[in-house]
């Protein structure tokens, strides 16, 4: 059904916005799925950071006679099994059209019908927000005309969005000054997203796909509090990790479940007005956002040095990686009328106090509370914002130290060889045979000095790549550590007597050569040897006799 | 066989079909209801029991009852053009199953064998669906509305799609993009409308019973215009999954019959709450029928206590004075029945006609930008992606539809949504709350469906205010979601045989039971008239 109904839309140079060549065309395409693994916020930054450096630098001067105001507005596709408002099913990726139905595709005849997980999803976003929540709201139609909006409308809300006036908080990279940061909210909304539109090669024409209308969104808007681009994408690498803490949406900006759209201007400090605000959209990644703005300040302070801040026009600008600048996508010639009215197809949207109780209490311990209780525990903000930015990585490090592990080891574990071993495998934390448990318990027999350090890494990757149990490796390698100094003494005396030359030249003032004794013993011990006994009876009998 | 006199190249697939059926049963054509010139002709029985006890007594085939159907169809559509497609073989096709289903002595619906027209803007999964417009021409819908596959669980069949003004906008039928429908009482005057296909095919006997859709009185409308039995359920009585959106708010599936029951057991068939429409009431469903009275036994003062209300602004100026006549009659055959008449005041009611059509365009407005020619129904080629637009629209609506959609974008724009949108808002709950007042006080309200009878093709055509304005007896009762039955109460000098003049009783919110229980006692009663039109009666 769906294929016969969809035309392609011929067009001529098509960028986003086509100026185009309209035929009928029925022909399938088929859409490139670009499925790269998530990135964190934190890994990207370090690269953002180096790649605008120069510029930052050739800016600097400038930059301290002005002040930047960035506000966002974020786009959060839900996990819904559904869509917002008809039972077809959403996955990122397949094939065109392929899920659609009369209501997503806006048969004539086809009426919306509201997702109550839409709803409860929202209210968990507004409530980890701190927002107000409002108990009686309603969808509106913002009307515009688009081949990827198959109604001519979306279904939207417009005065009255389900959360309003909230805030986030956020504590910035080490790495980049640090610092505690809270933002405002402004609002969220319900809305659903519009489909795709699907350019040839050439760019001669187009197709739409309706897979992605009528998925649920979430708007939120935040107050235009940030300063930097560095602000601007923790405020989003924070909101990424918000959503996945609550599990309504998986946040994966490469796949467009999170979209940020950023609006810059820039004043002389001491200003109170806003300046002229600039629009920029197709920001991938938080690094992209990060850079984007940071020109976009740039070009605008420049501007306003120049004498020429009349150039800077309320526009909307795009994002271009491989020339990491913005250019002009399309002048904005006044505001958009979008012709709100209240939805008649669906009934109002009622909250009752308990249906958000019962949310409130569902909700997950959230990023910024884990991050306050880790500072209490004692650990380095640097290590507090690995272990927290991935919520699997921070329950899994909440579960290892409630086996009473040491908190700084389990950190460290986690964030050293567990998260190297991740990497190389690109595999996610809980896709490891090791459990908590075990790693307590590794890091346990460590410190109480049953297995080695060494010994304990060994048996790490067992466990991460086979699984069971620090006990059972320990016994089937027979990998106890060999504490007694009699038994350490018997190797040192055989090795030492094995190695006349060696010892001659140690005594000789080749002190270095301990090592190689060192090494030579734990080798013997097959490496259980306890390392600080070798080593003190080691040095006894070397330089016994000198 | 009129084979010469077709102008309709949506019957010439029919009637090809139909000369070769004809030939096999050609004994069977006569009308299940006869006109008698008798002075005081028996009051209208339930074609649908009449089909059932047809049926089931083996007295008749549905294929054979089918091919009555058909005949009449080919016969008079021609001239009345009520049907924009007639599905003769699905119609063959399920008859044919139903008469084996029957054969197997099978349990079957309470509409088998019910030949139902249905309204171009009703999705029929097997049949075009173009809302009377260009835009969507030869569009099939993927589904069949609610409203129809309930109908066909029921056992019902489908016989085509009837005739309206483009996508409901229209109070004569004559804003159709395919073809004039006339009145079957007067082939010079319009059948009402939107409806006018629906209530033009019952009134004919084309069909048994007819779906229409009512957002400002285009089910009541044409019934009164047709002498038919219209009834526009309460908002959310009736999935609207299915019928192509004019104004959402506003629009409800409503049924047409050649009595009361008739348009009682259709409305049993198809009420009741649907998933697919969040509008749709969870509200229990009663057997509209249950209350229903046979004449025989009906008391003398079979509706003693009945308070009704008549509507004093409905009786004012600018209505014609030969309607207030038979509304005034008909009061006093209420009167006769017990009822305690008196006359209500709805202040609001002048404001409704304004705020209606504020409300109707705006939502029209929005309704209708689905219809862009990207997907499906007619589009214009164009370079460009705004010609495409532009064109697609420009010549796949009509005169009526862009004056509509222009008054509602106005209207929604910004800086006059307060002035237009939201006023008539403010209005419609005015309307509401003056309704529920009078309703509070009176079991049911009447007045008459329209404020004249059926006027020539083409009078009112050019004038749209005027136009507007013949939907000043039926809009407020939308504003207010209330549901509302007319039926034929007299008739009025015109045409060959005279003019029906319909009666509207509006009741209580999810009332409808009311409405048929009265509606019923008065069509038994009623002496000295006959709603069969002289093209039903010359078959």
């Amino acid at each position: 059904m769906a294929l016969t109904m969809f035309r392609g839309i011929k067009c001529c140079p098509f960028s986003m916005y086509p100026s185009a060549l309209v035929a009928r065309k029925h022909v399938f395409l088929y859409c490139t799925m670009n499925n790269s693994p998530s990135q964190t916020a934190t890994q990207d930054k370090a690269q953002a950071n180096a790649k605008v450096s120069t510029q930052s630098k050739k800016m600097s001067k400038v930059a301290k006679d002005y002040e930047a105001i960035i506000g966002i507005e974020t786009h959060v596709q839900l996990s819904t099994l559904t869509k917002a408002f008809c039972t077809c099913p959403y996955n990122y990726g397949s094939q065109p059209n392929s899920s659609v139905c009369p209501i997503c595709m806006g048969l004539p005849g086809a009426l919306p019908v509201l997702n109550s997980k839409v709803i409860e999803y929202a209210v968990r976003l507004g409530l980890a927000l701190n927002c107000e929540l409002s108990f009686n709201s309603k969808f509106d139609r913002k009307q515009y005309f688009y081949p990827d909006l198959p109604k001519g409308y979306q279904i939207s809300q417009f005065d009255v969005p389900i959360a309003t006036g909230g805030f986030i908080d956020l504590d910035l990279p080490v790495e980049f000054g640090g610092g505690h940061r809270k933002f405002g909210i402004t609002r969220v909304h319900m809305e659903e997203d519009a489909g795709k539109l699907l350019h040839t090669g050439n760019g001669s024409f187009s197709q739409v796909d309706l897979n992605r209308a009528g998925v649920p969104l979430l708007e939120i808007v935040s107050e235009p509090d940030m300063r930097t681009g560095i602000e601007a994408a923790e405020y989003a690498a924070e909101l990424q990790r918000m959503v996945r803490y609550l599990g309504i949406s998986n946040g994966n900006m490469q796949e467009g479940s999170l979209r940020c759209d950023v609006n810059v201007s820039v004043r002389p400090w001491g200003q109170i007005e806003f300046g002229t605000k600039v629009e920029i959209k197709n920001l991938n990644s938080f690094s992209a956002m990060n850079r984007a703005i940071d020109f976009e300040i740039a070009r605008q302070e420049l501007l306003h040095s120049q004498g020429q801040a009349d150039q800077i026009v309320q526009e909307t600008r795009l994002w271009e990686e491989g020339a990491q600048k913005t250019v002009t996508m399309r002048k904005k010639e006044g505001l958009a009328d979008y012709r709100y009215f209240p939805e008649p197809d669906l009934p109002a949207v009622n909250l009752t106090i308990k249906y958000v109780d019962d949310i409130r209490d569902s909700l997950p311990e959230l990023p910024e509370m884990k991050r306050r209780r880790y500072e209490t525990m004692g650990l380095s903000m640097q290590d507090i914002l690995f272990l927290v930015n991935d919520m699997d990585v921070a329950d899994f490090f909440d579960a290892t130290i409630a086996k009473a592990a040491d908190v700084k080891l389990a950190a460290n574990w986690i964030m050293g060889d567990i998260a190297a071993y991740l990497k190389n495998e690109k595999l996610s934390i809980n896709e490891v045979k090791l459990t908590p448990e075990e790693l307590g318990e590794l890091i346990a027999s460590i410190k109480s000095g049953t297995i080695s350090g060494k010994i304990g890494k060994e048996i790490l990757f067992e466990l991460l790549a086979k699984g069971g149990t620090v006990q059972g490796l320990i016994k089937e390698k027979d990998l106890v550590q060999i504490a007694d100094p009699v038994e350490i003494e018997k190797m040192v005396d055989k090795v030492i007597a094995d190695n006349p030359k060696q010892l001659e030249q140690y005594r000789g003032g080749k002190t270095k050569l301990q090592g190689f004794f060192a090494g030579q013993i734990m080798k013997a011990s097959k490496g259980k040897a306890n390392p600080g006994i070798l080593n003190k009876i080691l040095l006894e009998k070397l330089n016994a006799k000198s | 066989m009129l084979l010469s006199s077709v102008q309709n190249p949506r019957l010439l697939y029919l009637q090809s079909r139909l000369s070769h059926f004809n030939f096999r049963i050609k004994s069977s054509l006569h009308t299940s209801q006869t006109l008698t010139l008798t002075p005081s002709p028996p009051p209208p029985t339930s074609q649908i029991l009449d089909i059932r006890k047809t049926l089931l007594s083996r007295e008749k085939t549905a294929v054979e009852l089918a091919g009555d159907y058909l005949t009449r169809i080919q016969r008079s559509d021609p001239k009345l053009k009520s049907f924009l497609y007639v599905s003769e073989e699905s119609v063959l096709r399920e008859a044919e199953e139903l008469d084996r289903k029957i054969e197997r002595n099978e349990e079957v619906g309470p509409l088998a064998g019910v030949y139902v027209g249905v309204k171009d803007n009703i999705c029929t999964a097997d049949m075009p669906s173009t809302a009377g417009s260009r835009i969507l021409e030869n569009y099939k819908p993927a589904y069949d509305a609610t409203a129809v596959s309930k109908m066909r669980e029921s056992g019902a069949i489908v016989v085509g799609k009837t005739n309206m003004d483009e996508f409901g906008m229209g109070s004569s039928t004559e804003a159709s993009a395919y073809q004039v429908t006339a009145n079957p009482w007067d082939l010079s005057r319009v059948p009402g409308g939107s409806s006018g296909g629906s209530a033009s095919a019952v009134s004919a006997r084309q069909c048994v019973v007819s779906l229409g859709s009512d957002t400002g009185g285009s089910v009541r409308q044409p019934a009164s215009f047709c002498g038919v039995v219209g009834l526009k359920p309460t908002y959310g009585r009736v999935s609207r999954y299915g019928l192509v959106a004019y104004a959402s708010s506003l629009d409800v599936i409503g049924c047409f019959g050649s009595s009361v029951s008739d348009t009682g057991i259709l409305l049993n068939a198809i009420s009741g709450h649907d998933r697919h429409d969040a509008t749709s009431s969870r509200r229990e469903v009663p057997d509209f029928t249950s209350q229903f009275i046979s004449k025989d036994i009906l008391d003398s003062k079979p509706l003693k206590g009945l308070r009704v209300g008549v509507i004093r602004e409905t009786l004012d100026e600018g209505v014609d004075a030969e309607i207030v006549m038979s509304i005034r009659a008909a009061v006093s055959h209420l009167e006769e029945l017990g009822c305690t008449v008196t006359e209500v005041s709805l202040p609001s009611f002048s404001l409704g006609l304004p705020a209606y059509y504020i409300l109707a365009s705006s939502e029209s407005s929005s309704n209708l930008s689905r219809y862009d020619g990207v997907r499906y129904g007619n589009q214009c080629e164009s370079e460009e992606l705004n010609s495409l637009y532009e064109n697609t629209r420009a010549h796949g609506f009509g005169s009526e539809v862009k004056r509509r959609i222009l008054m509602g974008t106005y209207a929604l724009s910004a800086g006059y949504y307060d002035a237009y949108y939201k006023r008539a808002q403010q209005v419609r709950t005015l309307v509401r709350k003056s309704f529920k007042s009078a309703l509070d006080e009176n079991d049911i309200l009447i007045s008459p469906a329209a404020p004249s009878a059926a006027y020539k093709i083409g009078e009112k055509k050019d004038d749209p205010l005027a136009m507007y304005a013949g939907d000043i007896m039926t809009v407020n009762v939308n504003l207010a979601g209330l549901p509302a039955l007319v039926l034929p109460c007299g008739l009025v000098e015109g045409g060959p045989a005279g003019l029906p003049v319909g009666l509207q009783m509006i009741g209580a919110a999810f009332d409808e039971e009311k409405l048929l229980k009265v509606g019923h006692i008065f069509e038994q009663t009623l002496q000295d008239c006959c709603f069969v039109p002289p093209i039903a009666a010359d078959n």
